[in-house]
Parts: C-alpha cells; structure tokens; sequence
C-alpha cells in the first residue's frame, strides 16, 4: 500500500482528493492548494479539513463571537481570557479557578452512554491542561418531552455515561439541569462543565516554545476510535480496505483518564512541563498544530511513534483519531528522564514523538518519507471565515404576536401548582443527581438541588496559604426564551445563573457558555445565533462579569426542524469565607420569609404556558440587568453580614414552584400572604427575584440594604408547620408538595 | 491522644483517600500514605482501605487490588491484629482478600446510588465502633454502583449468629443487600468493612448533614492509646 507524500503530490498535482468526503467545500480545498502552493498530500488534507471543520475552527460563529472579547467588561479577576483551553479566573489568596463548559451533543444521540461519558472526559482534560486539578463538574442536560420513546433510551444512557465516567474519576457533580421539550427529540443537548483550581503561579499554556525541546505522547494509545468525529467524515475511507466501519463516537477509559489527572498534576509540581495540550476534537492534528502555532513555529513528528491500539491505522487516521485520555507535552531535553519516571509511576504510557523546531513548518514523517509539510498557523488558526446571512425567521412576529394574555386562567391554583411541580422539568430531578457522586473529596458545600454547588477551597499544593475561600457555580438556559426573543433569551440565561451564585451569597466573576444552535447555514438559525451571542455580550458588559470561554454546537437539528436556540450560560463567583454561604430553602422554623424583587404579570414562554397550555408565544420576561445587578449586591453583602439563613432563586414556575420548593430543601412548612392577584403573584416568571428567609431581629438591617440598593423588599411570612399555606389561596402539606415532585421521574424511567 | 499513626492506601484509581486523610488528622491521628506499589506498611497503627475505582474495578470490584504487592504485607498484618477499615472499594477489597467473608455485588436497582443513608449501629465492641452506642441510628452516606451484600446461607447464618453484623440499612436498603447488612467485621472486631463513607460525614461544612463518622476515628483512636 503506498502512502501519498509530498514528493509525489508534488508530481500528481491534478490527482484527485476526497476534499468533499472530507466536509470541505471546493473554495476551501483551492486555500489549502494557494497556501501549500501545490495540492495537499491525504495526511495534510486530513488535518486541514479536521482544523478548518464547524467544530474546531467556528467559522460560522467567529464573526459574532468577537464581541464577547470587543463588549468585555473590564475585570481585575481575568487572568485568562478566550482562546486558551479554558479560562482562568483569580479568586484570591494567590489562587486562581478555570472552568468551561463543552457540548457533546451528536455523540450522545448516537451513542449516549459513551457520547455522556467522552464528553465529560474531554472537558475535564481542557481544566488540566490549565495546569489545574479539576475539583468539580456539573452538566446541562436537554433532552425530548419525557415520555417520548426516544426518551427512555437517550437519557438514562446519558446519566449512566456521566455517573460511571464522572464518579470513577473522583470529581463530585455538583449541579446542572435537565430539561425535557419536544424540540429536543433526535437533538438531545448534553453540556459539561468542568472547575478546576490552581495557584495563579501555576498557569499552563498550549504552547511549544524552544527549539530542540521534545515532544512527548502520553496517555492511551491511539486507537480506529472517533475517527472524523469532529468533521463530517463517518464513514469516508481514504484507501479501499484500510479499514472497517469506523465508529464515530469516541470509547472512554475514565481509569486511565483518573491516573492522567494524578500524572499530570505530578508533572506539574515537578516542573517538568513547559507546555501541554489535551487531544480532544481532531486528535494528533489539533495537537500539533496548535502547540506548534503558538510556541515557536515550527515541529517535527514521527508519526510512526505514535503508539497505536490497531497497528493498522493509516497516517491520515491517525492525525484524526479522537481516542480518549491522551495528551501531548513539551518538555526540555534535561527533563525527559524526570517525565518518564512519574509517568511510569502512575502507568501512563508516554512517548517521546517529535521535536519543536523554528522552522516555521509543522514536519510529519511516516515510514521515512515526508507526508506533512505546512505551517501549522494555516491549519490552527487561518481557517475560513464566514460571514453568514441571516434574517428574523418568518414566523417570528406572528409568534411574538401570539401572547398568553389569553389563555385561561386556573380557578384552582392549588391544582395549578401540583401540575407544575410534577410536571417534568420543575419535578425533582434525584432520579438523575443521585447516580452522581456528590461528596468526593469532601469539599462539597452545597450541590443539587440548590441554586448553585459551592465548593470550599481546601487542595494541599505547593505555597498555598490556608483560605476561607470558596466558589460557587451555576449554570442556566431556558429554550423557550431565547426562541421567543433570542437578545432577551440569552441575557436571561446569564442573569439566572448570576442570580444562583449570588443567592449562596458568592460575588459572580466570570462567565462561561455553550451555544447550542440548528444549522448556521440557515439563516433564521443564524439570526437566532446572532442576536443570541449579542444579547449575551451586552449583559456580561451590564453586569461585569467577562466570558472566559466556551463552545458552539451548530447543527442540533433534523431536517429543518432546529432545536430552540439554547445558550447555556455558566457563572462562576467567588465568596470570602465559605462557611458563611447561605444555605438553600427554608432552613429552620420561625423565620421571616421575604421577597426581593418586583413581580410583573409575564406569562411569555413560562412554565406554566407550557404545562398547562402547551403554549409558547409572545415575549418573555424583562431582563432588566441593572437591577439583577444590585440584587446580587444585596445577597453577597447580607450573606457577608450573616443577615440571611436561606435563599431560593425564583424561576421556572415562579413564586409558587419557588415557595414549595424552599419548603422542601428541609421539610419545614411556611405560611405567606400575597398582596396582588394571586396567580400573577404566584406564576408569573418576572426575573431578578429572589426568596428568602431570616431571623427577624434581622428584619431592619436587610431592609436597609435594599432601600440603598433600590431593591423591592415584601413580607410575606413566616416558615414553620408542616404545609405550605397561601392565606386564602392554598395549603399544602410538604408531604404531598413531596409525594408530587419526586414520584415522576421515577414514574418514567424507572 | 497524639502519636496514633493510621494508614491511607492509594491504589490507582483510589478516589477517597484525601478524604480519608482528612478526617484521621481531624481526629488527631496523623495520617501515612501507603502506596499500593510498596511492601511498606510504614509501621502503621491501623489502616484505612479508602473508596474509589481500584485499578478501574476492571475484572471484579477490588479483584486486582487484593494481588497488589502492599497487599503483600497488608494481609498477614491484619490477620495478626492490625485494625483495618475498609469503606466502599475498600469493602470490596478486604471480601477479595478473604480478610471478610461475602461479596458485594451490582446494586438490585442497576443504578449507582449517592444518598444520606440511616444505618442502625448493631455491634459498638469492635475495633472502630466503639464510641457509638449499640442501636445507635446515624446517617452516612453511600455512593456505590456494586454494594449488594451477599454471602452463602451458612456465613449469613455465622454472622448473625456470632454478632459480625456492624451495621444495618434503616428506611429503605439502597442496594438490595441480605439482611439489610451494611457493614460487617471479622471474629475478632479488628477489621471492619462497609459500603457507608464515614469520611464523608465528619465536618460541619461540608459532605453529609451529619457528623456521624467521626466515631469511626475516635474509636480507633481510644483502642490504640489505651492497647
């Protein structure tokens, strides 16, 4: 079997190649030919249609994604920002958190337990290329109406996938979503987030700086695995018999992955990294372009080095092979021996492949003879740009027109809320959270169902001073919002998860998002896409808090049907001394139960619209930032005062979902009373407000605060008893409020 | 009470240990790492066999872990005495040993499980249990895929009857053990195995609503200053 080189696509410059196979489009292809001067060998034509892919080089999305870098607010906290693997935020006493959230959507609709599993993976290995431990993950989830067929077998592979990956590697899962809409059937959404901590000190960057230094292999081998997972590739072949059916879906190893996370930190302590890259999308190919790119220039490979799980493996799948748990280093030559001897410690296999060059050229060789010959910042980072049309999609003023005004209104609102709270997105959602491991490590301080997981800082590493601190972290999107109003939808995505941090009383620092969209190549799409990411850019400049990061997933649609536009923001806060986090729900009896924020009579793309209705038009909520902004003040000056034992974020289902919720957390009762019309009051979904309870002697003091902060602030009882009472509209016993939200997921899936 | 020495084994793919750590040195032990890859158990006081995936519970749960080579060491130390905890994998790993008797197999549900669980204490004589009172009801919590307990009639039939049972399962058995059991020792009341994590419960702040584990570090620690 001959291998095409350089020499001879040099020869054969008109020999056809599998360009379109491949997912590049003709103008494409003519770049590659301009910039090589010559047409590209099968190996160059595999890095360059990988790197240049929707997936690695966001050429529909670029454009737009800009603002978030152009909008960025000015923050002291940022000490790594966009393009990196992850971002890295500065919390303070010399350390420093990264985190990022990635979707592995396709994957785990093809396959859901290992698509869950490989995603969960692949962010964890972007946190420790960081330089950092990871400490924590989370995962939003979207999948079709619940009792869909389809259903049944998406989501508890998906659960299953996340648990087994995410608990053998020892990192506790301490919040996300799950959310069911019909539009998600055939395009479920799985979004991991993964935390990581470091000393500020301790940055790592994808870099391969130094001539002479070595570039080291290490992990599992290579493997037919996730071959083109990352272009459209599937089943492609480059040369008839080389292979078999090639699964696209990636298999994981979460031991190896666990024994990598010790390797790597160990690497680190001893300093024997100069700079490191995880393989993740496009394998190889992304390896070494981008650490080459951004280091010196230029690298010669072996490729033959590479150790391979099937010795049958052609060059060009080897470069786009997305076998799990790998990652490459760049270590001086003097370092090599120490590198060696911690990997042998912890049975990582790791191999020495190449060398960092300053020749400008990323160099391949295979069996002797020269396959790639390119500079890699043509692949990593020239890739096309597009500027794709869009346009408002027809329908949109009729859906907006279309308002909920009026649908009818329940008599009972007592029937209205036990529909609600066991209906399947405001349901308790234990049926998924307890398959995650939640304690490990022992720093988890508040995890599912609260607002937020909250961690305490406590890693043993070299120079860290002891710390009060810790983070808090959450994650939001509501589809049904950002489809109403993509601008608005998106800004209340990153206002929910600001509101949660800020409800544990942690100061919201930075953001990250995963863009969750149908096909950039139509423009109703587009046009959702673009007013989505600047609605999102302006709202982290209203509210200060830069994105770090994150990850568009394009094509999350069947045929024309797209999925709702779903940005799924991330925040992450920080508070000063984690033991004075505020707690979730109604922690104890004979406390004052208050409301901060104004209630308004929006209905548009609510829970209750879609549960009791079926119903999605008109607009949703206001997003009115500026007041989001001084509420968060209020709740991390309060919970810095200790004026606050309990706090719920009011969402989905408003203050009714809200109150019986908080009732739950503990299982202690509470008696309120309303001043408006009460199913306003009760279910409308107004944004920026938040419950919570407190000692009343606190009562004055809280107040205050608000007043300064022009924050609303109403009375509306106190806890206690074992019901929840609405004065003259409802009550409940927490039994039944119990017996109704935990009994239907359990209903459904078993 | 200082100068108790327990150790911490790190097997690959052991997620616990840190934990572990953690809660013998709040105790006011000093905690040893011991490394699966040592015949060393470093003159130890008593061990912790610490929650995880044990070389990726490849094979069988603890299966490969028994033949590693502290487990060398490990072994005939604790049949000559050395108080043992074993929590979770660890469980796992002294039935592989035959260190216990039984096995734990895949929870009945299918489901791996992470919840506050009540556990009956049913036998306070032994090596780690001797600061709870007998009947004592406490919650820790459990997070495991494989903590089915089974053993034949006759070794249930033994254990019953010779008071090996230590704990038992309280509102609910998560994982379809026999008889509810949760943990259980050997004759002597110096090795203890359970699927609950007690090192996950002994801090206000963080882990589970209760501080219910830390018994498990007192007890052993009054049995080494007083031995």
């Amino acid at each position: 079997m001959t291998t095409d080189n350089v020499k001879r696509a040099g020869e054969t410059p008109d020999e056809a190649m599998p360009y379109a196979e491949l997912g590049m489009k003709l103008d494409e292809y003519d770049k590659v030919k301009d910039i090589l001067g010559r047409r590209p060998t099968s190996s160059e034509l595999a890095i360059y249609s990988v790197m240049w892919s929707e997936h690695c080089s966001y050429k529909s999305s670029k454009v737009h994604l800009k603002q978030f870098a152009t909008k960025a607010p000015a923050s002291e906290a940022l000490l790594v920002g966009m393009g990196e693997n992850a971002g890295v935020v500065d919390i303070g006493d010399g350390w420093a958190a990264t985190f990022k959230i990635e979707s592995h959507n396709h994957p785990s609709y093809v396959e859901p337990h290992q698509g869950a599993a490989t995603g969960v993976g692949g962010i964890v290995r972007d946190i420790m290329s960081m330089g950092a431990r990871p400490i924590a993950v989370m995962d939003a989830l979207r999948f079709g109406a619940a009792d869909a067929k389809d259903t049944r077998r998406v989501l508890p592979g998906v659960v299953e996938g996340i648990s087994h990956y995410g608990n053998c590697l020892g990192l506790p899962n301490i919040g996300g979503e799950v959310v069911f809409d019909p539009c998600y059937i055939g395009n479920p959404l799985v979004n991991a987030l993964c935390v990581g901590l470091l000393r500020k000190d301790q940055i790592k960057l994808a870099t391969a700086p130094g001539p002479g230094n070595k570039v080291v292999l290490f992990g599992a081998s290579t493997g037919p695995d996730g071959i083109g997972g990352a272009s459209v590739l599937a089943s492609a072949t480059f040369e008839d018999g080389s292979e078999a059916k090639r699964p696209a879906v990636q298999v994981g190893d979460p031991f190896m992955e666990k024994l990598l996370i010790e390797c790597c930190l160990e690497l680190y302590a001893a300093d024997v990294v100069v700079g490191i890259q995880d393989l993740g999308a496009a394998g190889v190919s992304c390896a070494t372009t981008e650490l080459a790119a951004k280091g010196t220039g230029g690298m010669d490979v072996t490729l033959d080095l590479v150790p391979l799980r099937d010795p049958n493996l052609r060059p060009e799948e080897i470069l786009m092979s997305e076998s799990q748990e790998r990652m490459m280093a760049v270590v001086r030559p003097s370092d090599i021996p120490a590198f060696m001897a911690i990997c042998q410690k912890w049975d990582v296999p790791a191999t020495v492949i190449g060398e960092v060059t300053d020749t400008g050229r990323l160099v391949m060789t295979w069996r002797g003879e020269v396959i790639v010959d390119i500079p890699p910042g043509t692949a990593a980072d020239d890739g096309p740009v597009y500027q794709r049309p869009f346009h408002e999609p027809a329908g949109q003023q009729a859906l907006n027109a279309d308002t909920p005004d009026s649908l009818e209104r329940p008599a009972d609102l007592k029937q209205a809320l036990l529909q609600l709270l066991g209906s399947p997105n405001v349901a308790s959602k234990e049926w998924v959270t307890s398959q995650y491991d939640r304690y490990v490590r022992s720093n988890t301080v508040l995890a599912q169902p609260a607002d937020a997981g909250v961690l305490r800082i406590s890693e043993h590493m070299e120079g860290a001073v002891e710390t009060k601190r810790g983070i808090a972290l959450a994650t939001d999107g509501n589809g049904r919002y950002t489809r109403l109003d993509p601008y608005t939808g998106a800004q209340l995505a990153l206002a929910e998860a600001f509101r949660n941090v800020a409800t544990t009383g942690a100061k919201p620092l930075a953001v990250t998002n995963c863009l969750n969209f149908g096909s950039p190549e139509d423009p109703e799409v587009m046009w959702q896409f673009a007013e989505a990411t600047r609605g999102l850019a302006d709202a982290c400049r209203a509210l200060g808090v830069p994105v770090t990061g994150g990850n568009v997933s394009f094509y999350n649609q069947t045929g024309s049907q797209a999925i709702h536009p779903t940005p799924v923001v991330g925040v992450l806060g920080v508070i000063d001394d984690v033991s004075k986090r505020i707690r979730s729900g109604f922690v104890a009896e004979g406390l004052k139960v208050l409301l901060l924020g104004e209630t308004k009579e929006e209905f548009g793309g609510s829970e209750w619209a879609h549960v009791a209705h079926g119903h999605l038009g008109g607009l949703p909520p206001e997003a009115d930032l500026e007041a989001e902004k001084q509420l968060a003040e209020v709740l991390v000056e309060a919970g810095r005062r200790g004026l606050v034992e309990g706090s719920h974020d009011l969402s989905d289902g408003g203050l009714a979902v809200a109150l019986a919720e908080a009732c739950l957390a503990q299982g202690v009762g509470a008696t309120v009373t309303l001043g408006g019309d009460p199913f306003v009051d009760l279910f409308s979904e107004s944004a920026s407000r938040v419950l919570v309870a407190i000692r009343p002697e606190a009562f004055e003091e809280l107040a205050a605060l608000c007043g300064d902060h022009e924050v609303p602030c109403y009375g509306l009882g106190t806890t206690g008893g074992d019901a929840l009472v609405v004065e003259g509209v409802l009550e409940i016993p927490v039994t039944e409020l119990r017996q109704t939200h935990e009994s239907t997921l359990p209903a459904l899936f078993g | 009470m200082s100068g108790a020495r327990v150790g911490v084994v790190t097997f690959p793919g052991t997620l616990d240990d840190q934990d572990a750590a953690r809660a013998v040195r709040l105790a006011g032990a000093e905690p040893v790492p011991l490394w699966h890859a040592d015949h060393d158990l470093k003159g130890v006081d008593a061990v912790f066999l610490p929650g995880g995936f044990s070389y990726g519970d490849y094979l069988r749960c603890g299966a490969i872990s028994r033949f590693a080579p502290l487990m060398d060491e490990l072994i005939p130390a604790a049949r000559s005495g050395l108080p043992v905890l074993g929590t979770c994998n660890g469980f796992q790993i002294l039935c592989e040993a035959h260190l216990l008797p039984g096995a734990l197999t895949r929870n009945a549900s299918l489901h791996y499980v992470c919840r506050d669980q009540g556990i009956r204490v049913v036998n306070n004589r032994t090596a780690w249990t001797r600061d709870f009172e007998q009947g004592q009801d406490i919650v820790l919590p459990v997070k495991h895929g494989e903590g089915r307990y089974v053993a034949s009639d006759e070794t249930l039939a033994e254990l019953e009857s010779t008071g090996r049972v230590v704990f038992r399962y309280l509102g609910g058995n998560p994982n379809g053990s026999l008889n509810d059991i949760a943990g259980i020792t050997n004759e002597t009341g110096t090795i203890v195995g359970l699927m609950p994590h007690p090192e996950h419960a002994v801090e206000e702040l963080v882990g589970a609503p209760s501080t219910d584990g830390r018994a498990f570090f007192t007890s052993i620690l009054k049995k080494l200053v007083n031995a």
